[in-house]
Order: structure tokens, then sequence, then C-alpha cells
């Protein structure tokens, strides 16, 4: 908690740039928060470059700029420069929609290390469908285009029980497209993923069979293409280890100027999220309430105070728990330690009913006039 | 795939190897991911700039701390560096 002095403080070491929440998709499993419209003020091209230098000074390295769609900020070029020139690692976070060969050779002559691009789905039906705006045909030439010019190319597929059933089908598309890294990602259930939910989360066997198949596609393609599977943890026994440890490696800043110990945490109760805008990198880091929140363990509640496997997880996801239990406080119900897994078994549940009676309610879908209805 | 006696040794294009003035250690940049190397791990990667064949590395290193021996760990160490993808020979 705020105040303790007890607890060793690591410096920043990954710095993730959310430049705007606009975004040409629409992606019902967006990890925007539901209410994005109501935050519409963006940072200067100025405030971004402070917030480079001071997080740079205290050791961020790795950069991620993402949004919304990052490539929608004119000043890309600009901050992937001062980026560069101040020695961070920059990764662009893009649905691809809307990059031109041009902007690609601009970015690579900026500095800029590497691009992951996202698909949606194998096929352009699916694609357009999840996306919301017609852009497969793009994305498959965007990622070609990566290639050629010397980038790193990591194509990323978030997996849900829409596209689930194509896990084959994804994994030769991304060995066609030439992908150096091939990320899998099973959805994390917050922010509109969450309230999509019943429509998203496949059912264990589907998880059991396509785990199969990226599995032995990976013995197939080592060498050439990395696969990373982020865990579907609604599935698992033992929480994720969110975020490395509170405050301890990440560091995201929102649109507004809003810092947070992780993307979803501006939805935690009372954490006064400071904003750069008022206080320096340093001082968000190192003093502020919301990033010593739940540093250490002295805030855990049972099962977790107690447990051997504590400095492991570090009790799991903040913003699972609060979402799930209302509580931000308990131990993530994921862990079969909680008493609260109980919760996780009903989404399961649930979500298996809504798969045996098709199309009873739409997808909500990701866009400005969705979350002014949530604000 | 293993180490090529023959061949040269160039560090991988797609990753970037830099000193870390905050962690004080040298450190290897790749998509979303960062690896920390220890002082001699670092020393025989910035010999990998394409120029070098791997008993040309060794020559080097072993000139350089004035012993003998290293082979061994130096050839071991170029073999995982080669699976992680950090070195290429082509």
């Amino acid at each position: 908690m705020a105040g303790s002095d007890k607890i060793n403080i690591t410096p920043p070491r990954w710095l993730l740039a959310e430049l705007t929440y606009a975004c040409p998709l629409q992606c019902p499993y967006c990890s925007n928060p539901l209410d994005y419209a109501k935050h519409s003020s963006e940072l200067s091209t100025e405030d971004w470059k402070r917030v480079l230098l001071q997080a740079r000074k205290m050791g961020a390295v790795q950069l991620g700029l993402s949004g919304g769609e990052p490539l929608v900020r004119r000043d890309l070029s600009e901050l992937v420069r001062h980026a560069r020139e101040l020695g961070y690692y920059s990764n662009l976070i893009t649905s691809g929609y809307g990059l031109t060969e041009e902007r690609i050779v601009e970015l690579k002559q900026a500095g800029l290390d590497h691009i992951q691009v996202s698909i949606q789905a194998s096929t352009q039906e699916l694609n357009d469908h999840i996306a919301g705006t017609v852009s497969y045909e793009h994305k498959r030439e965007v990622a070609h285009l990566v290639k050629k010019h010397g980038y790193p190319m990591v194509l990323c597929v978030v997996i849900h029980r829409e596209n689930i059933h194509q896990m084959q089908q994804i994994l030769e598309m991304a060995e066609e497209l030439g992908a150096d890294y091939l990320e899998l990602a099973n959805t994390q259930y917050y922010g509109w993923a969450h309230a999509n939910r019943d429509l998203l989360l496949p059912t264990r066997e589907q998880f059991e069979q396509a785990e199969a198949i990226a599995q032995a596609y990976k013995e197939k393609v080592a060498g050439k293409m990395k696969i990373y599977y982020v865990v579907p943890d609604y599935y698992e026994d033992r929480p994720k280890a969110c975020m490395n440890g509170w405050g301890t490696t990440f560091l995201t800043i929102a649109p507004d100027g809003v810092a947070l110990p992780c993307h979803s945490a501006r939805e935690l109760p009372g954490l006064d999220c400071p904003n750069v805008n008022d206080y320096s990198i340093e001082e968000i880091w190192n003093e502020s309430k919301a990033f010593n929140f739940f540093r250490g363990f002295d805030w855990m509640k049972e099962p977790c105070r107690s447990c051997d496997e504590k400095e492991k997880d570090f009790g799991g996801c903040r913003c699972q728990a609060y979402l799930l239990t209302g509580d931000m406080y308990n131990t993530d119900p994921v862990c079969s330690k909680s008493p609260n897994r109980y919760v996780v078994q009903e989404a399961i549940d649930s979500a298996k009913s809504a798969s045996l009676a098709p199309g009873e309610k739409p997808l909500i879908f990701r866009n400005s006039k969705n979350s002014r209805d949530f604000a | 795939m293993t180490i090529d006696p023959d061949k040269n040794i160039r560090f991988s294009p797609t990753h970037r190897l830099q000193w870390e003035e905050a962690q004080q250690k040298d450190v290897i940049l790749y998509p979303e991911g960062m690896v920390e190397l220890n002082q001699s791990s670092a020393e025989i990667l910035k010999l990998c700039d394409g120029n070098r064949k791997p008993q040309q590395i060794v020559d080097e290193l072993e000139r350089k701390f004035e012993t003998t021996g290293l082979r061994n760990d130096i050839i071991a160490f170029l073999e995982v560096a080669l699976q992680n993808g950090w070195i290429r020979q082509d």
C-alpha cells in the first residue's frame, strides 16, 4: 500500500503508449475501456516526447506504440524517431488498416524496429465480420510489405469461439505470409471482451483441440516461426502473473495521459491514477498512490496471504478479481484455491448455453456509438 | 541447426544488441522481448559481425582475455544463440 517503505521498487522496463482510442476497426474483444468515448482528449506530440524521455531515463527500453489504431496519429513517425534516438526498441501494434508502403518505409527510416499486424481470422468473410470493417486483403498485403522492408513480422490473431475452429488454417496462413512470430492470443475477458463473453468464450473441448493443433505446428515450424500462445486463463488452475507484478515492470500511458499499472486499471475504483500532465514519470512510478497500491504482498487477503505461490503469480490479476468478484483485493477467481472460483465456472457454463442457442443476442461491436451508451 | 565451422557469423538483422545504462548490462532486444546478457556472452556476440568464423572468435577472445581453453564454452554459447535466432550463418 502507499507509504510502505519496505518495498524495493524496480524501474519500468516496458512502456505501452496508447496513442489514441480512435480506431477504424470494431473488434468486439477490444481491450480499451467500454466508455473510451468519454476520454476523448489526447496528449500532444511534445507531451509524448517528454513521457518517452522520462521513462527512458528510468530504464524503460521496450516501447509499444498502440491504441486504438496508432497509425491514426499523424506524428507517429516523429515519435518513432524520438524513441529511436533515446534507444528504445519500438514495436508498432497495429491493425494495418491504412498502412501504405510509403508509410512503412518512412517509419523504417525513422527507426521503427518491428510491426505487429493483427488479423482476425483466416478467411476474408470472418475477418471482415469480426473487424467490423473490410480489411482482410489489405492486412495480407501489409504483412507482405512488412516482410519486404526487413522488419521482423509478428502476426497477432486473437482467438475466441468465432474463429477457434480455424486454428489449423490460421497457422498455415501465418507460415504462408512468412511471419517470424505468430501470437495466438486467447481472448482475455476485460472491457469489450467481457461484455461479449457469452459469445466469445470457447468451450474447454474447443480450447484443448485448438491448443493441441498449435503445439503440433510449433514443432513443425521450429527454427522458422516462433509461436507465442497466450493461455486462456479461465481454463487454468492458477492465475497469470499479471503484469509480472503490479508496478514492477509495465507502465501504460492512456491517450489522455493517465498513467496505468496495467491497461485495464482505470476501471478499478479509488486508485486515482495520475496524469502525465500533472506529474513526472518518476513521481508517478515511485510515489503515486496507484502504482504503490498493489506493490508487495501486504495488501493480500486469504488465501493469497499465506499461499506459498504468491511470489510466483502475485495473486493474479487485480482487474479480473474486481470484474468477477466485485472486490479488487480478492484472489483472482481463476485460481482453484479461490472461494470464488465458481464465478469462472458460471461464466463457462453461461457461454456454453449461449453457444447452444446461437443468434439470441448479437455481438456488441467496439465503436463510438456503443461506447457512448456505456459512458 | 548447428554451428558451421567454415562460415562467418553475423548478428541477426532483426535483433538489436545494446548497452543498457540503467541495468549496467548488454541486452538483446527483439519483438516484445529482451534478454539480459552476462559479460562473456556479450563479448562473444559483439564479435559476430559477419567477418569472423567461429575459430576466429575463439582466438580473438583468448587473446583478449589472455587465456586458453575457451573453445568449448564459446561454441556451446554460439549454438544457443543460433537456436534462439540471435545470430546467423549464411
